[in-house]
């Protein structure tokens, strides 16, 4: 039976071609524009580290006055202080400090230019905690941290540049001048959003090329390529600004368990409690522990772009279902001479509901082949609405394809359940007698 | 309009049909008002001037390397003598941010020093631009009282070791904000909180850096400063003569890396038309609009699409009726107005839904998001707008009804 009413669906979308090419294309455009626009919702709200992400968390403290803060909250990055502070107490399984540099890579071979890389200077249990893959080598051990040593972690693609490839480990690489050992060659790590450091990438970016130990980028001067915030004069020169209460760091710790999490968050206040005895925080004690997910919301990482558009797609969805409501009601009401005949010569209710179920499947089918069409289409305009960091993302993957065909099916019959049961209201002795 | 009640009673006998298109005028009124007005709230400032001549500007973000602080004075002085020299240039400044760049300084301005712990805001925040006595001419900034700084002024100072005590250039905007009586030449401004720069100049407009939301209360407030800042970044402004951009444009990295090459010039934004600058910094903005707009249009089109086929159908089952009319003496110009009112009807309490849920939808947008209030304009606009586009939509329809013959009046029964 289902074949045959498919065929019958088929039939009728020939039938009444103006009705039915307007319900195609309104469940096309309206399908359309949902899938694309939530497919950069999709990108831009995912979860970077799924495994891991609610056992890392973003460290944040209060250390400027309540009137310099933003809704009370603390501040999302901190002072040199309180980082290096922490990173001595060395409280969690894991931690590190970060921010970002931008050394220039000078190639051993005089002929080639310079070039920047994507830089970021952490601690080498940073690499651990991160979950990030080496394809040769592997990260630089707690005492090169404390050694100020002089090396380096490259990512793959610069390794591809300067040594075409090749195991790299043990060679060095010239920044700024300063020579660094390669102690590894990340494989592919591209966590989109960049939650280790949303506060100065916005969330998207490129992968990152290169790593160097904090203490040695502190030891070498190198300012910070992203954002410092001062609230007051920090004063002049290098170690003034870093004995300032400027923030600019990042701070990150890995704790496995709850109870780990309580415990440092307990530890976290008596710091500040501390700091605020000391003279040094005029304010009671105000801490932050956020997990990758938390901390991405809290950061906004989700642009206002993609929600509000998000939204507006839902609505026109929604809209161009009542249409469709609308437009079945007419179809199928216009054929209620039809369904007479069918249930007079002995149909019941149910066969006439799968009749008219499945020829709206099937109007739902030709909307959701034109959707994927206009879906295709507008894949290629979104780096005009969205930057182009985050229009990279949002992608037409297989999933994709299949949620947009589903809900343009799904949506249809959803639709077409009242028309349907119009249909089937239908009184067999009534529409006889009147024809 | 006598026919209110006939009809009134008519429509009782399809309530589906009614609620759908009075629900789809309701749904439509209100995205299509929200939709409106973050275009207006987008496309508001993309047609603000940034103060500066924007053709044959050009925009070189500079970085070097294996050279930092002191060292990159004499390096930057010789980039700047070569770029003046080349032949189609009319003028270069090396600048620390530009309008439109995104990043750049700012803080808070103020006619008094400020006392320590003072809790007070400044009375204006402002953007402060790093640069020498090239830039006014370079970037075609208007003066409009003072004067332009001297050669003997401008200075290099380490980005982190700085006095403010110096002669500054300030826009009109930030000079009527400090000082509304509009006698702001000469006075201090205070950049620091003890030592007060003097304004020694006003320029008719120049914007800050950014374009976002969080930046339009001091939208063009900026302060340019006599100093050149040490360090491996710059960007430098190239003024062309007219007709040489796209030229120069591909001339100047090349004479830069001729100059020194132990420099990086990123691919990505490292030479820049100011006019790319412009659409680049304006992108998700412009964007934004155009996205709205197609979703309006395609809305409008689908809600008129829907009255179309639901009328076209009403006509169809009441062919009879509608013959029975004609037989009584009802005119083509009776049945036309039949369903133009009947129509107007139905949209009446569409839009009246509608407006109500346009409100509710921005309300929760401006709790939600950066937005502002709707203006009950949009509003107006669009319940106006629906209106004639149910009537347009169903007049196709009508038109076929007054052309039913009064003969069908006799056809079956």
């Amino acid at each position: 039976m289902f074949a045959y009413y498919f065929q019958l669906g088929l039939r009728s979308l020939r039938r009444n071609p103006l009705l039915t090419a307007l319900m195609v294309m309104a469940i096309g455009f309206g399908v359309a524009a949902s899938m694309i626009t939530y497919s950069v919702f999709r990108a831009t709200s995912s979860n970077p580290i799924p495994q891991k992400s609610d056992e890392l968390f973003a460290v944040q403290i209060a250390n400027w006055k309540p009137e310099d803060l933003e809704q009370g909250e603390p501040p999302s990055a901190m002072s040199y202080t309180d980082a290096m502070a922490f990173m001595r107490a060395h409280k969690a399984k894991r931690q590190t400090a970060l921010y970002p540099v931008s050394p220039s890579v000078i190639p051993a071979d005089g002929n080639r230019l310079p070039i920047t890389a994507n830089s970021y200077a952490w601690y080498g249990d940073a690499f651990a905690m991160f979950d990030i893959p080496f394809l040769y080598g592997g990260a630089w051990s707690q005492a090169q941290d404390d050694a100020h040593a002089s090396v380096a972690v490259i990512g793959r693609e610069l390794n591809d540049k300067l040594f075409n490839g090749a195991n790299s480990v043990g060679k060095t690489i010239n920044l700024d001048g300063h020579d660094y050992r390669i102690t590894g060659v990340t494989d592919a790590w591209d966590p989109q959003p960049l939650f280790f450091d949303p506060v100065n990438t916005g969330g998207f970016g490129d992968p990152i090329a290169l790593f160097i130990p904090f203490t040695r980028a502190i030891d070498l001067q190198m300012p910070t390529a992203g954002n410092n915030n001062c609230n007051a004069d920090p004063g002049n020169g290098w170690d003034a600004w870093l004995r300032s209460e400027c923030i600019w760091v990042g701070y990150w710790v890995e704790l496995p368990t709850r109870a780990d999490a309580d415990t440092y968050r307990r530890w976290l206040t008596g710091y500040a409690a501390e700091q605020q005895r000391a003279g040094r925080f005029k304010w009671a004690p105000n801490v932050a522990l956020r997990d990758v997910t938390d901390w991405l919301d809290f950061n906004k990482v989700v642009p206002p772009e993609s929600k509000i558009s998000l939204m507006v797609s839902l609505g026109f969805l929604l809209i161009c279902l009542v249409n469709t409501i609308g437009l079945l009601l007419a179809k199928f009401m216009r054929r209620a001479p039809e369904i007479g005949v069918r249930r007079a010569l002995g149909a019941s209710r149910r066969e006439v509901y799968m009749q008219f179920l499945i020829e709206a499947a099937t109007v739902g089918l030709a909307g959701g082949a034109l959707g994927l069409v206009l879906t295709g289409l507008g894949m290629l305009s979104v780096g005009w609405v969205f930057d182009e960091q985050i229009a990279r993302l949002a992608t037409l993957d297989v999933s994709l394809v299949a949620l947009t065909v589903v809900v343009a099916v799904a949506a249809t019959v959803l639709a077409a359940f009242y028309p349907t049961w119009r249909a089937a209201q239908v009184q067999p002795a009534w529409q006889l007698k009147s024809n | 309009m006598l026919q209110i009640k006939p009809i009134l009673a008519a429509l009782k006998h399809h309530k589906a049909g009614t609620v759908l298109i009075a629900l789809q005028i309701a749904l439509t009124l209100a995205i299509v008002c929200n939709a409106l007005f973050i275009i207006r709230q987008r496309t508001e400032h993309l047609s603000r001037p940034t103060g500066l001549v924007e053709t044959d500007l050009l925009a070189v973000n500079n970085r070097w390397v294996g050279a930092d602080g002191k060292a990159t004075e004499s390096l930057t002085e010789t980039d700047l003598a070569a770029l003046r020299q080349k032949a189609g240039v009319v003028d270069a400044t090396m600048i620390n941010s530009y309008p439109l760049r995104g990043g750049g300084w700012s803080l808070g301005a103020d006619t008094k020093p400020s006392v320590k712990d003072d809790v007070r805001r400044a009375p204006a925040q402002t953007t402060l631009y790093f640069t020498d006595e090239h830039a006014l001419a370079t970037m075609g900034l208007k003066l409009v009282g003072g004067r332009n700084f001297r050669p003997e002024e401008v200075r290099w100072v380490d980005p982190r070791d700085f006095e403010t005590n110096v002669p500054v250039i300030v826009s009109q905007a930030l000079a009527s904000k400090l000082y509304p009586d509009g006698n702001a030449l000469g006075k201090p401004v205070y950049l620091s909180s003890t030592k007060p720069a003097t304004i020694v100049g006003i320029v008719e407009r120049l914007q800050v850096p950014w374009t976002g939301n969080w930046a339009t209360n001091f939208a063009e407030n900026s302060v340019l400063l006599p100093f050149l800042l040490e360090g491996s970044f710059g960007n430098y402004l190239v003024r062309t003569r007219p007709g040489e951009l796209a030229r120069m444009t591909k001339a100047v990295p090349t004479l830069l890396f001729e100059t020194n090459r132990m420099r990086v010039i990123p691919e990505e934004r490292g030479v820049r038309t100011f006019a790319e600058v412009r659409e680049q910094a304006y992108r998700s903005d412009r964007g934004m609009a155009i996205l709205m707009g197609v979703v309006c249009a395609v809305l409008l089109a689908i809600t008129a699409a829907g009255i179309v086929g639901l009328t076209s159908f009403w006509v169809g089952q009441r062919r009879k009726q509608i013959g029975v009319r004609r037989a009584l003496g009802a005119t083509r110009h009776d049945i036309l107005s039949y369903f133009l009112t009947e129509n107007l009807l139905i949209g009446a309490g569409g839009v009246i839904v509608g407006a109500a849920l346009a409100i509710g939808m921005n309300l929760w947008l401006v709790s939600h998001f950066e937005m502002e209030r709707l203006s009950l304009l949009y509003v107006a606009a669009g319940v106006i707008a629906l209106l004639l586009l149910g009537q347009g939509a169903v007049l196709a329809p009508a038109m076929k009804a007054s052309r039913v013959p009064p003969v069908e009046a006799t056809r079956s029964v």
